[in-house]
């Protein structure tokens, strides 16, 4: 018998019973109230299944649930023992031989639902559910989740409100929305083939998906700040300058583009050279394309002991927080921690500024 | 026969009986057993940190040296758990120090951590070596201070992916000058360091064998602290970056020339931050690595990566970006033969990805590495066809973890649901342990899960299947099962109430947006007194008097010998 793995391609029937019975409640009850063996300790692995609880007669026109299928056996999954009932089995030992379990191409039967009943069913919480704000009606215009939907709404609709509420999916069922299945325009099948044609701008960012921890998103989070370019890559463009400071023994290196407002910058070089004060310079809160008056300058000098300066492209030096962020990350070269009584003469410049911009 | 041995014979023997199940299953032989196994034991692994008291720890083994605990549900790794949820080490840390225990090891995974526990820590046990603490939080820099201060002996201080507030404390300073004992150090979590401290440190351990940087280690320094521990087996590098200034050339031949006195690194990782141009300088060691992790590393192309993979032939773990791409995955597959664990990370998890893998690249690697047992694979798309062929040439899975972007995504040639891809993988690897799932899915998959995954420990599920059955074919299949931790499925009631005795045979069972209401989880709780069933409950609607049929949100259940846990936050009620 060869492994049903290996044959692949040869299918042709599609005589894979379908699992799409619905269970009788009755029976599944009728299970539960027997004592059953458990193996807590995993030390051996001894079958902890009742041979009766699942009834192979059927209730009316339903057949029983094959939970038969899931239990541990000895030999390979099909084998035939004396109390399966080889129509209800999943895979008889003939069906094995003849077809593998996992044809490549679709069957003919179409052998479960469309996604459309996934979407469709009341009673099921589907991936459109889970995103906030989105009615179904929405969802299955325009999102691109769910490939097999058509583009037209009317038809989705329409298939919305068809009886899928059951939890029990006959046979039937099945049959009837396969034709719907396959009306489906292929031009839609192509273009999500490609995946990514079009950007799926209505996506929306379901809570903890994809799944990947916080540390991760953040640390990329940083090194892509970038991240509209075309190609859809993150370019890196770190700026590293130089941070030297008057008494420190020795320099630091920050990576501007890790910030986006002189806030940030300075409380992380207090941060850094914090065995040195550097004062109030970050909490002023008058940095970036505010204009530093006068009286704050002053305050900013002899408030503090240091003051944090930059040379510029030009070889200025230059107080930090005259000009927009963008055109300081633009122009710095290396930074320096100035003590304030070095800076005073770089006052007069950075008010002379301000009073130009008046 | 062996009752007629003295005890200490039989200590003997069970030395020789090291993991922890095997030593779980001794003890169950026989009383005399149990009694030897217990005083023997030296290493406890407690896998949710609810499920037993320490005193209950304590009282069974008190000769325990090296004690790992965990904490909250794996699920909060993606914040589907919220804060102050619970998992708190301080208890532990109290009684054992109270205890006297000579603890010598303590490894922490998601659990909240305190300065105090810290301190407490650091000067409760004298021979305290090693101290491990992954995802946790809840503690600063002063935590680390107090470590570093107090325990003489610290062979090993890794902290990884932590959330930790950072003060302007040069915690790393606090390592006495007398510290001459690490072996491991790992800060890579950390934004901050004080490099004096750093290089000063590196100098006096030369046992050191394990050293990960952090972002704030530039590479100037990185060349110094290289040239003090050319013996380093493992390195985790900072920043790799070259910046404007113009003495960078001397710098970048002097990190080479250093790195190729580096002759025992094996494991290769960090890359926080990183500029192509830099890379060649460790093309040198590339040839000894069998674990490269440049999965932080951002803006490195597809080129690029593969030029780096060509040289490394003996990897075994790869940890890499998408943008790689299917063709540098081709490369990895002609090159790393040996390679047993992969993973693939997106580069851009909200995006488009253009250069992202698809199933192309899997494909490629399960038929150049057959060895292959281990993967993490973030991807665009997956198709059955690829699936079936990666079952058949990796038959040797014991971790499959597929993560296709869009979670319901159907197999784009065919528009078929994925289960019969991944019951092709299930039914080829006889001895899969953890398995999670994505894509389209209908109840199928999980009946061939049922069926064939026999050996499987631990299933996560994300939006998939069909109906309660599904999630029976699983609890009734899957003997071993041990976690399982399923969100945003129509799984209800029937299923979760169907084997209730099934429970007590797992560690826990995470369910959250199924269709479980309020009324099954309190006939659960009644019907099974050692479980604890906790509802997460954040939003207002279950504020008042809520109705037994309302579906609840989160509910988080797990087998514990101590009941109903005392220090649950207001928002989790658990069901009694």
């Amino acid at each position: 018998m060869s492994p049903p793995l290996l044959g692949v391609g040869e299918e042709d029937q599609s005589n894979v019973t379908l699992l799409a019975s619905p269970a009788s409640i009755d029976s599944l009850c009728r299970n539960s109230s027997e004592l059953k063996e458990r193996n807590y300790m995993g030390l051996s692995d001894c079958s902890s299944v009742d041979s009766s609880g699942v009834s192979m007669v059927s209730d009316g026109n339903k057949s029983s649930l094959n939970l038969k299928a899931t239990e541990l056996r000895l030999g390979l999954p099909g084998c035939q023992s004396p109390e399966r009932d080889p129509e209800r089995c999943l895979l008889s030992s003939a069906q094995l031989d003849e077809k593998p379990l996992f044809p490549l191409h679709p069957l003919k039967d179409g052998q479960y639902p469309s996604s459309q009943k996934a979407v469709g069913s009341g009673s099921k919480r589907g991936f459109s559910d889970a995103m906030d704000g989105f009615t179904k009606e929405k969802y299955l215009a325009k999102s691109e989740v769910a490939p097999m939907l058509s583009p037209r709404p009317s038809s989705n609709l329409g298939l919305k409100t068809e009886p899928t509420n059951a939890k029990e999916v006959a046979p039937s069922k099945i049959v009837q929305e396969r034709p719907r299945a396959a009306n489906e325009p292929r031009p839609n099948h192509n273009g999500s083939a490609n995946g990514n044609s079009s950007a799926p701008a209505t996506k929306a960012q379901v809570v903890g998906w994809p799944p990947i921890r916080s540390f991760r998103k953040n640390s990329l989070a940083s090194t892509s700040k970038n991240n509209d370019e075309v190609e859809g890559k993150a370019v890196p463009g770190a700026i590293f300058v130089k941070v030297s400071m008057d008494g420190a023994p020795y320099l630091r290196k920050v990576d501007l583009k890790n910030y986006s407002k002189y806030q940030e910058l300075s409380s992380a070089l207090e941060k850094m050279f914090s065995c040195f004060t550097i004062g109030q310079y970050g909490s002023h809160g008058t940095l970036g394309r505010e204009m530093l008056s006068e009286s704050k300058l002053k305050d900013l000098l002899h408030g503090s002991e240091y003051v944090l300066t930059y040379e510029d492209k030009d070889g200025d030096w230059m107080l930090v927080g005259d000009v927009p962020w963008e055109m300081f990350i633009e122009t710095c070269k290396r930074m320096r921690i100035m003590k304030s009584s070095d800076a005073i003469g770089l006052a007069p410049r950075a008010v002379e500024k301000c009073r130009n911009r008046n | 026969m062996m009752n007629y041995f003295p005890d200490e014979v039989l200590e003997h023997v069970f030395d020789f009986v090291t993991s922890h199940r095997d030593r779980n299953a001794v003890s169950l032989v026989c009383k005399l057993w149990y009694r030897v196994e217990r005083y023997s034991r030296q290493r406890v692994f407690i896998g949710n940190c609810y499920a037993i008291s320490p005193e209950r720890l304590i009282a069974r083994f008190p000769g325990v040296k090296s004690l790992t605990l965990k904490g909250k549900p794996h699920f909060a790794d993606f914040n589907l758990v919220p804060q102050d949820w619970g998992g708190y080490v301080q208890p532990w840390i109290e009684a054992l120090a109270r205890s006297r225990i000579g603890l010598e090891e303590l490894r922490l995974k998601r659990m909240v951590v305190s300065d105090e526990s810290l301190d407490v820590l650091s000067r409760s046990f004298t021979n305290f070596k090693s101290l491990v603490l992954v995802s946790c939080e809840g503690f600063t820099t002063d935590g680390l201070a107090a470590i570093a201060a107090n325990c003489r002996f610290l062979r090993e201080l890794d902290l990884q992916e932590n959330e930790i507030e950072e003060k302007k404390n040069h915690w790393l300073g606090c390592f006495p000058d007398s510290c001459t004992s690490l072996v491991s150090l790992n800060f890579a979590c950390l934004k901050e360091i004080n490099l004096a401290a750093l290089e000063r440190l590196v100098a006096r351990n030369p046992n050191l064998k394990s050293l990960k940087l952090n972002r704030a280690v530039p590479l100037e320094a990185l060349q110094r602290i290289l040239m003090r521990a050319p013996q380093l087996v493992d390195l985790g590098t900072g920043s790799f970056v070259l910046d404007r200034d113009s003495d960078d050339s001397e710098t970048y031949r002097k990190l080479r020339t250093t790195i190729l006195k580096c002759r025992s690194i094996r494991n290769l990782s960090g890359f926080l931050e990183v500029a192509p141009h830099c890379l060649p300088a460790i093309y040198p060691i590339c040839v000894n690595l069998t674990y490269l992790n440049l999965s932080y590393a951002a803006g490195i192309h597809g080129s690029e990566l593969i030029k780096l993979i060509r040289l490394c032939g003996k990897l075994q773990r790869l940890w890499i970006l998408d943008c790689i791409g299917d063709k540098g995955l081709e490369i990895v597959a002609s090159t790393c033969k040996d390679l047993q664990e992969l993973r693939v990370f997106p580069s851009d998890p909200f995006g488009a990805g253009h250069d992202a893998v698809t199933e192309t690249g899997l494909v490629a690697i399960s038929s150049g590495c057959p060895k292959l047992n281990s993967l993490l694979y973030f991807c665009q798309q997956m198709t059955n066809a690829a699936l079936i062929a990666v079952a058949k040439n990796c038959p040797n899975f014991i971790r499959f973890r597929l993560c296709i972007l869009d979670p319901t995504k159907p197999d784009p040639v065919t528009m078929q649901p994925l289960d019969e891809g991944f019951g092709a993988i299930v039914q080829s690897s006889k001895r899969l342990r953890r398995l999670s799932l994505s894509g389209l899915l209908t109840d199928r998959v999980f009946l061939y899960i049922g069926m064939y995954a026999e050996q499987l420990e631990m299933l996560s599920i994300a939006f998939a299947g069909e109906s309660d059955k599904g999630m029976l074919y699983v609890l009734n299949g899957c003997k071993k099962l041990r976690k399982l931790e399923i969100r945003d499925s129509p799984f209800g009631d029937m299923a979760l109430l169907r084997d209730v005795g099934k429970y007590e045979t797992m560690r826990s069972l995470w369910m959250s947006s199924c269709d479980v209401t309020l009324g099954g989880c309190k006939t659960l709780a009644k019907k099974m007194p050692r479980l604890n069933v906790e509802i997460i409950n954040e939003n207002d609607q279950m504020e008042f008097a809520p109705e037994d049929s309302q579906k609840v949100e989160k509910m988080y259940l797990y087998r514990t010998l101590v009941g109903p846990r005392k220090d649950a936050p207001e928002f989790v009620w658990t069901l009694v």
